[in-house]
């Protein structure tokens, strides 16, 4: 059997499992659970510098662009001029021509804002950037997405850092029968079942963040899901026997001695 | 020379972009360079003149999900 590996537009990864780099308790400790994650993707926010204390330290002091796919976000654009601009800083940074676009509809909800999110898509996949778009779990924008020519599109499992698992595995199953292009799980996902349960359905990754670094144990939290996401992608490849309404004897039911 | 740095009032010496990243004392940093909206890249920072009231971004990488 070939190696089951994970294509994104140009890149392969032997990891299904993407990480995030935010909300860790120091960089110390992203660079430790991304390690245990054994993740080959990391995204990373863009902000401003700090213009009065320049000097302190940087996240990529610590993870490696060297060893890692850096995957920029758009994360805080409510609008596809800001995400636009974001990314093509992103690239100008750092070379990085994949990204992750999100464009969030309001604060309380961090859902994405659909509308804006397919314009901004449209102006970076014309400007040659490979985009990993996040978006609802809704099947008919998933098509419009890579259709407009999306890389991977990346439905939600719930709302960001909710940690509520998937609200809705019977979409993400859908937008993964109807996908030509990898089908990523993104937020919602708060322990190890639900990443497998991800996988299960068929997405071809998954992308946490705040389950590993809100967890007690970051570095624990990362080796499970990352056995998590092996078993789920396995059973998926497996297939998985069907459901019954009834009982189904496991021993044969002749040759009873008391027949 | 007054700028707007990063959103905020500035004052600089700094001629081109790449003065000012040296002002800052940022150079040799993974940054980008956006300048009245156009992104600037790394290979013109010498040539790229500052003007009055110009609107500056400097970006990095942070931790994000």
């Amino acid at each position: 059997m070939s190696k089951d590996t994970f294509k994104v537009g140009t890149y392969t990864f032997n990891s299904r499992l993407i990480v995030g780099s935010g909300k860790y308790k120091d960089f110390e400790t992203t660079r430790l659970a991304t390690e245990a994650a054994e993740a080959e993707m990391i995204t990373v926010a863009i902000r401003r510098v700090n213009i009065t204390d320049p000097g302190k330290e940087n996240l990529l002091e610590y993870i490696d662009p060297k060893k890692y796919v850096i995957l920029p976000n758009t994360a805080g654009c409510f609008n596809a001029e800001d995400a636009v601009r974001t990314l093509r800083l992103a690239r100008e940074a750092g070379g990085w021509d994949l990204v992750k676009l999100e464009v969030l509809g309001d604060t309380h909800t961090l859902y994405p804002n659909v509308v804006e999110t397919i314009k901004a898509a449209a102006t970076l996949v014309a400007e040659g950037f490979q985009v990993m778009v996040y978006t609802n779990d809704d099947p008919i924008v998933a098509t419009r997405l890579e259709e407009i020519g999306c890389v991977a599109v990346m439905p939600l499992g719930n709302p960001i850092g909710s940690g509520r698992g998937l609200a809705n595995p019977f979409n993400i199953r859908v937008i993964k029968e109807r996908a030509e292009v990898p089908i990523v799980v993104d937020a919602g996902i708060g322990t190890a079942s639900d990443a497998a349960k991800a996988m299960e359905l068929g997405a071809d990754a998954v992308l946490i963040n705040t389950a590993i670094a809100e967890a007690k144990d970051e570095c624990m939290m990362a080796g499970a899901m990352r056995d998590a996401v092996r078993a789920g992608r396995a059973a998926y490849l497996a297939g998985r026997m069907p459901k019954r309404a009834f009982a189904s004897a496991s021993s044969p039911t002749e040759g009873y001695i008391w027949d | 020379m007054h700028i707007y740095l990063n959103g905020e009032q500035r004052e600089t010496d700094a001629a081109s972009i790449d003065d000012l990243i040296a002002e800052l004392g940022i150079q040799g940093r993974m940054i980008a360079v956006e300048r009245n909206l156009e992104v600037v890249p790394k290979s013109t920072y010498a040539d790229t003149q500052l003007a009055e009231d110009d609107r500056i971004e400097i970006v990095h990488m942070i931790g994000g999900g």
